[in-house]
Protein backbone atom coordinates (compact mmCIF):
# COMPACT_ATOMS: atom_id res chain seq x y z
CA UNK A 1 0.00 0.00 0.00
CA UNK A 2 3.15 2.02 0.32
CA UNK A 3 4.19 3.91 -2.92
CA UNK A 4 6.85 6.14 -4.03
CA UNK A 5 5.93 9.15 -3.48
CA UNK A 6 9.10 11.90 -4.18
CA UNK A 7 6.49 14.86 -4.73
CA UNK A 8 5.18 15.54 -1.39
CA UNK A 9 8.45 13.79 -0.18
CA UNK A 10 10.24 16.65 -1.61
CA UNK A 11 7.89 19.01 -0.80
CA UNK A 12 7.71 17.90 3.01
CA UNK A 13 11.51 18.06 3.13
CA UNK A 14 11.61 21.91 1.70
CA UNK A 15 9.46 22.58 4.38
CA UNK A 16 11.67 20.98 6.84
CA UNK A 17 14.67 22.65 5.73
CA UNK A 18 12.93 25.83 5.56
CA UNK A 19 11.95 25.64 9.07
CA UNK A 20 14.83 24.65 10.07
CA UNK A 21 16.82 27.28 8.00
CA UNK A 22 14.38 30.30 9.57
CA UNK A 23 15.40 29.13 12.96
CA UNK A 24 18.61 29.72 12.06
CA UNK A 25 18.85 32.52 10.09
CA UNK A 26 16.56 34.37 12.89
CA UNK A 27 16.84 33.00 16.02
CA UNK A 28 20.78 30.92 15.61
CA UNK A 29 19.18 28.00 16.29
CA UNK A 30 19.72 24.30 15.37
CA UNK A 31 16.66 22.83 14.42
CA UNK A 32 17.39 19.34 16.35
CA UNK A 33 14.31 17.89 17.76
CA UNK A 34 16.69 15.21 20.23
CA UNK A 35 18.35 18.70 21.81
CA UNK A 36 15.08 20.55 21.94
CA UNK A 37 13.35 17.82 23.36
CA UNK A 38 16.20 17.42 26.35
CA UNK A 39 16.80 20.97 26.63
CA UNK A 40 12.92 21.70 27.00
CA UNK A 41 13.07 19.55 30.59
CA UNK A 42 16.97 20.61 31.61
CA UNK A 43 17.64 24.44 30.84
CA UNK A 44 15.95 27.01 33.03
CA UNK A 45 12.26 28.06 31.72
CA UNK A 46 13.78 31.63 31.11
CA UNK A 47 16.05 29.91 28.00
CA UNK A 48 13.27 27.55 27.26
CA UNK A 49 10.14 29.44 26.39
CA UNK A 50 11.24 29.00 22.47
CA UNK A 51 11.97 25.17 22.63
CA UNK A 52 8.01 24.80 23.95
CA UNK A 53 6.54 27.02 21.14
CA UNK A 54 8.92 24.74 18.95
CA UNK A 55 7.69 21.92 20.01
CA UNK A 56 3.85 22.78 20.17
CA UNK A 57 4.16 24.03 16.85
CA UNK A 58 5.28 21.03 15.40
CA UNK A 59 2.07 19.30 16.86
CA UNK A 60 -0.12 22.03 15.26
CA UNK A 61 1.55 21.79 11.81
CA UNK A 62 1.19 18.39 11.58
CA UNK A 63 -2.36 18.69 13.37
CA UNK A 64 -3.57 21.18 10.84
CA UNK A 65 -2.58 18.55 8.23
CA UNK A 66 -4.25 15.68 8.89
CA UNK A 67 -7.11 18.07 9.94
CA UNK A 68 -7.61 19.57 6.51
CA UNK A 69 -10.11 18.59 4.54
CA UNK A 70 -9.38 16.02 1.67
CA UNK A 71 -5.90 16.04 2.83
CA UNK A 72 -4.96 12.21 2.15
CA UNK A 73 -4.11 10.92 4.95
CA UNK A 74 -3.28 6.79 5.96
CA UNK A 75 -5.40 5.55 9.34
CA UNK A 76 -2.78 5.12 12.21
CA UNK A 77 -0.83 2.03 12.29
CA UNK A 78 -2.78 -0.90 14.00
CA UNK A 79 -1.48 -3.81 16.42
CA UNK A 80 1.96 -2.94 16.70
CA UNK A 81 3.34 -4.42 20.17
CA UNK A 82 3.37 -1.18 22.69
CA UNK A 83 6.37 -3.46 24.64
CA UNK A 84 8.25 -2.74 21.30
CA UNK A 85 6.91 1.01 20.84
CA UNK A 86 8.73 1.88 24.54
CA UNK A 87 11.78 -0.14 23.97
CA UNK A 88 12.48 1.55 20.83
CA UNK A 89 11.57 4.80 22.47
CA UNK A 90 14.43 4.09 25.32
CA UNK A 91 16.92 3.49 22.65
CA UNK A 92 15.97 5.94 20.47
CA UNK A 93 16.24 8.54 23.32
CA UNK A 94 19.08 7.08 25.11
CA UNK A 95 20.74 6.89 21.52
CA UNK A 96 20.29 10.31 20.29
CA UNK A 97 20.95 11.82 23.41
CA UNK A 98 24.31 10.29 23.79
CA UNK A 99 25.10 10.95 20.26
CA UNK A 100 23.87 14.13 20.73
CA UNK A 101 21.46 14.06 17.71
CA UNK A 102 18.95 12.47 15.49
CA UNK A 103 17.76 12.76 11.92
CA UNK A 104 17.08 16.20 12.13
CA UNK A 105 19.80 17.73 14.43
CA UNK A 106 22.75 15.51 12.48
CA UNK A 107 20.92 14.73 9.33
CA UNK A 108 19.16 17.81 8.39
CA UNK A 109 21.18 20.84 9.74
CA UNK A 110 24.80 18.95 10.22
CA UNK A 111 24.99 17.49 7.07
CA UNK A 112 23.45 21.08 5.88
CA UNK A 113 26.42 22.42 7.43
CA UNK A 114 28.80 19.57 6.35
CA UNK A 115 29.99 18.51 9.77
CA UNK A 116 31.90 15.37 9.57
CA UNK A 117 30.68 14.74 13.07
CA UNK A 118 26.67 14.55 11.85
CA UNK A 119 28.29 12.54 8.74
CA UNK A 120 29.18 9.31 10.49
CA UNK A 121 26.50 9.67 12.91
CA UNK A 122 24.02 9.80 10.37
CA UNK A 123 25.35 6.96 8.27
CA UNK A 124 25.76 4.78 11.52
CA UNK A 125 21.91 5.21 12.36
CA UNK A 126 20.91 4.65 9.09
CA UNK A 127 22.72 1.73 8.15
CA UNK A 128 21.86 0.16 11.40
CA UNK A 129 18.39 0.96 11.46
CA UNK A 130 18.29 -0.67 7.98
CA UNK A 131 19.94 -3.73 9.67
CA UNK A 132 17.42 -3.83 12.18
CA UNK A 133 14.36 -3.59 10.14
CA UNK A 134 15.85 -6.53 8.03
CA UNK A 135 16.28 -8.65 11.17
CA UNK A 136 12.55 -7.63 12.27
CA UNK A 137 10.58 -8.40 9.29
CA UNK A 138 12.74 -10.97 7.42
CA UNK A 139 15.05 -13.01 10.10
CA UNK A 140 12.32 -12.68 12.79
CA UNK A 141 9.69 -12.48 10.56
CA UNK A 142 7.70 -9.32 12.18
CA UNK A 143 5.89 -7.79 9.63
CA UNK A 144 4.33 -4.20 10.55
CA UNK B 1 14.12 46.47 22.47
CA UNK B 2 15.53 43.53 24.18
CA UNK B 3 12.18 42.28 25.26
CA UNK B 4 10.72 43.05 21.56
CA UNK B 5 13.57 40.93 20.04
CA UNK B 6 12.47 38.28 23.04
CA UNK B 7 8.98 37.86 21.80
CA UNK B 8 9.83 38.13 18.32
CA UNK B 9 12.41 34.67 18.68
CA UNK B 10 9.25 33.12 20.97
CA UNK B 11 7.52 33.98 17.53
CA UNK B 12 9.91 32.53 15.20
CA UNK B 13 10.37 29.36 17.61
CA UNK B 14 6.67 28.47 17.18
CA UNK B 15 6.18 29.41 13.36
CA UNK B 16 9.22 27.23 12.85
CA UNK B 17 8.16 24.32 14.78
CA UNK B 18 4.40 24.41 13.35
CA UNK B 19 6.45 24.44 9.43
CA UNK B 20 8.47 21.63 10.59
CA UNK B 21 5.61 19.49 11.99
CA UNK B 22 4.06 20.49 8.89
CA UNK B 23 6.69 19.03 6.76
CA UNK B 24 6.64 15.74 8.56
CA UNK B 25 2.94 15.24 7.89
CA UNK B 26 3.31 16.47 4.06
CA UNK B 27 6.27 14.23 3.85
CA UNK B 28 4.35 11.24 5.27
CA UNK B 29 7.41 11.29 7.73
CA UNK B 30 4.83 10.94 10.60
CA UNK B 31 3.85 7.65 9.52
CA UNK B 32 6.03 4.71 10.48
CA UNK B 33 4.79 2.23 7.83
CA UNK B 34 6.27 5.28 5.21
CA UNK B 35 9.62 5.34 7.54
CA UNK B 36 10.09 1.34 7.67
CA UNK B 37 9.10 0.71 3.51
CA UNK B 38 12.34 3.01 3.30
CA UNK B 39 14.48 0.91 5.57
CA UNK B 40 13.46 -1.88 4.57
CA UNK B 41 15.54 -2.79 1.59
CA UNK B 42 15.18 -6.27 1.10
CA UNK B 43 11.22 -5.83 0.60
CA UNK B 44 9.81 -3.63 -1.89
CA UNK B 45 11.36 -0.63 -1.36
CA UNK B 46 10.04 2.72 -0.80
CA UNK B 47 12.68 5.94 -1.77
CA UNK B 48 10.45 8.43 -0.60
CA UNK B 49 12.35 9.03 2.57
CA UNK B 50 15.79 9.85 0.68
CA UNK B 51 13.66 12.68 -1.07
CA UNK B 52 12.91 14.40 2.22
CA UNK B 53 16.54 13.87 3.46
CA UNK B 54 17.36 15.61 0.02
CA UNK B 55 15.16 18.25 0.06
CA UNK B 56 15.91 20.00 3.30
CA UNK B 57 19.87 18.93 3.83
CA UNK B 58 19.79 20.39 0.50
CA UNK B 59 18.05 23.83 0.99
CA UNK B 60 19.77 23.92 4.53
CA UNK B 61 23.15 23.58 2.71
CA UNK B 62 22.84 25.78 0.32
CA UNK B 63 21.06 28.90 2.74
CA UNK B 64 23.84 28.11 5.58
CA UNK B 65 26.59 29.20 3.35
CA UNK B 66 24.56 32.87 3.22
CA UNK B 67 24.01 32.84 7.05
CA UNK B 68 27.51 31.62 8.16
CA UNK B 69 28.47 35.01 6.93
CA UNK B 70 26.44 37.03 9.58
CA UNK B 71 28.40 37.88 12.49
CA UNK B 72 24.68 37.11 14.45
CA UNK B 73 21.22 35.96 13.70
CA UNK B 74 19.11 38.22 13.34
CA UNK B 75 16.85 38.21 16.43
CA UNK B 76 20.34 37.06 19.15
CA UNK B 77 23.50 38.68 19.73
CA UNK B 78 25.12 35.16 18.81
CA UNK B 79 24.82 31.92 16.84
CA UNK B 80 24.06 29.10 19.21
CA UNK B 81 26.35 26.54 17.26
CA UNK B 82 27.09 22.63 18.69
CA UNK B 83 29.72 22.49 20.81
CA UNK B 84 31.14 19.11 20.05
CA UNK B 85 32.83 18.73 17.10
CA UNK B 86 34.99 15.16 17.54
CA UNK B 87 34.12 11.64 16.21
CA UNK B 88 34.11 9.71 19.55
CA UNK B 89 32.58 6.58 21.00
CA UNK B 90 29.60 7.96 22.30
CA UNK B 91 28.84 9.51 18.79
CA UNK B 92 28.97 6.20 17.16
CA UNK B 93 27.67 3.81 20.19
CA UNK B 94 24.76 6.44 20.32
CA UNK B 95 23.81 6.90 16.98
CA UNK B 96 23.86 2.51 16.49
CA UNK B 97 21.34 2.70 19.63
CA UNK B 98 19.62 5.06 18.11
CA UNK B 99 18.88 2.77 14.52
CA UNK B 100 18.20 0.13 16.28
CA UNK B 101 15.19 1.77 17.93
CA UNK B 102 14.95 3.87 14.67
CA UNK B 103 14.60 0.29 12.75
CA UNK B 104 12.26 -1.32 15.29
CA UNK B 105 9.58 0.78 15.26
CA UNK B 106 9.80 3.43 12.43
CA UNK B 107 9.66 6.68 15.17
CA UNK B 108 12.82 9.03 15.28
CA UNK B 109 11.91 12.09 17.36
CA UNK B 110 10.20 14.61 15.29
CA UNK B 111 7.57 12.28 13.86
CA UNK B 112 6.84 10.89 17.43
CA UNK B 113 6.44 14.51 18.84
CA UNK B 114 4.23 15.58 15.26
CA UNK B 115 2.23 12.45 15.83
CA UNK B 116 0.17 14.32 19.10
CA UNK B 117 -1.17 16.12 16.37
CA UNK B 118 -3.96 13.66 15.38
CA UNK B 119 -5.21 10.49 16.93
CA UNK B 120 -2.44 8.36 16.67
CA UNK B 121 -2.51 6.02 19.80
CA UNK B 122 1.01 4.65 18.83
CA UNK B 123 2.64 7.82 20.06
CA UNK B 124 1.39 7.89 24.11
CA UNK B 125 4.07 4.98 23.78
CA UNK B 126 6.88 5.92 22.29
CA UNK B 127 6.86 9.54 23.02
CA UNK B 128 7.06 8.85 26.85
CA UNK B 129 9.77 6.61 26.48
CA UNK B 130 11.90 9.09 23.87
CA UNK B 131 11.66 10.98 26.57
CA UNK B 132 12.88 8.36 29.71
CA UNK B 133 15.26 7.37 27.07
CA UNK B 134 16.94 11.17 26.88
CA UNK B 135 16.32 11.34 31.08
CA UNK B 136 18.32 8.27 31.71
CA UNK B 137 21.03 9.27 29.48
CA UNK B 138 21.00 12.49 30.61
CA UNK B 139 21.34 11.37 34.29
CA UNK B 140 23.70 8.29 33.85
CA UNK B 141 26.17 10.74 31.87
CA UNK B 142 26.23 12.84 34.96
CA UNK B 143 26.99 9.83 37.08
CA UNK B 144 30.02 8.37 34.73
CA UNK B 145 31.65 12.24 34.60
Amino acid sequence: MHHFTPLSAALGGLFIGLASVLLLWLNGRIAGITGILGGAFAAPMRENVWRWLFLLGMVLGAGVYYAWPGASVAAARQGFPPVLLVFAGLLTGFGTSMAGGCTSGHGVCGLGRLSLRSLVATVTFLLVAIATTFVVRHVLGFAS
Amino acid sequence: MNESRGVLRALVALVSGTVFGLGLAVAQMTDPRKVLGFLDIAGPWDASLLFVLGAATGLYAVTYRFIRRRAAPVLDAQFHWPKLTSIDTSLVVGSALFGIGWGMAGYCPGPAVASLGFGNAEALWVLPSILAGIGLQRVSRRWLS
